[in-house]
C-alpha cells in the first residue's frame, strides 16, 4: 500500500460497464513524510474520498479485489482515508 | 520478502470493512546492513512489530490473503516477522551483524 493525497476527481459518462457507480479519483502520490513523490495516477474510490483528503491505496490485483463488483478492471483502489501518520523520532 | 525497518504508524478510520482491526505500519526497506534503502511502502501487522523493529516485508497478494484468512481480501503488503538477526558472509564485505540492538 502507498500513501497519496486526492488532488481532484475524474469524470466519465463513456467507461466499462463494470464501472457503473464506482468514483474515479485523481491521486498524488506521497512518502511517509507527505511529501509528493512521482506522478499523479486515477484510482478507483471505495470510502468516499475526496480532494484534499490523505488516503492509502492499493495496486494490482488487489485494487480490483477492493471495489465491490471485484471482477472489475482497476490498476489502483483507494482502501482508506488517513487520519494521521505517526513517525518514529529518527535517532 | 524484503527487509525493511518500521518507522512509523498510519491511524484511519474511514477504511474497508476487511481491514478493521489491522495495524497499518510504515515501512522502510533497508539492505542487509540496515541501512535505508529506496522508498517507504505500508504494510499490515500480523506479528505485533513496532516502531524501531527490523521486520520482514512480504509483497505478494495471495500470501497475505493466506495470512489474513479471507481469500478475497485486497491486501498484498504484510508484515510476516521481527527480525533478529541477520548473518552475511565475509565474502560480501559484512561479517556477523547484528541488526537489532540488543
Amino acid at each position: 500500500m502507498l500513501l497519496g493525497k486526492v488532488i481532484g476527481t475524474v469524470v466519465a459518462t463513456r467507461k466499462v460497464e463494470s464501472w457503473e457507480g464506482v468514483k474515479l479519483l485523481l491521486v498524488q502520490p506521497l512518502t511517509e513524510k507527505l511529501e509528493e513523490s512521482g506522478e499523479p495516477l486515477v484510482a478507483c474510490d471505495t470510502v468516499q474520498a475526496g480532494p484534499g483528503d490523505i488516503v492509502f491505496y492499493e495496486g494490482g490485483r488487489e485494487a480490483a479485489l477492493g471495489l465491490k463488483d471485484w471482477f472489475n478492471p482497476s490498476d489502483a483502489t483507494i482502501m482508506g482515508i488517513v487520519d494521521r501518520v505517526d513517525l518514529a523520532v529518527s535517532p | 520478502m524484503t527487509l525493511a525497518r518500521i518507522i512509523g504508524t498510519v491511524v484511519s478510520t474511514a477504511k474497508l470493512p476487511v481491514y478493521e482491526g489491522h495495524k497499518i505500519l510504515v515501512a522502510q526497506p533497508v539492505d542487509p546492513s540496515g541501512a535505508p534503502k529506496g522508498k517507504t511502502v505500508l504494510a499490515l501487522d500480523t506479528v505485533q512489530a513496532g516502531e524501531g523493529d527490523v521486520v520482514l516485508v512480504l509483497q505478494e497478494g495471495n500470501s497475505a490473503r493466506l495470512i489474513v484468512g479471507d481469500s478475497m481480501a485486497p491486501m498484498r503488503c504484510v508484515v510476516v516477522a521481527v527480525v533478529d538477526e541477520v548473518e552475511t558472509t565475509e565474502e560480501s564485505g559484512r561479517s556477523l551483524w547484528q541488526i537489532r540492538p540488543t
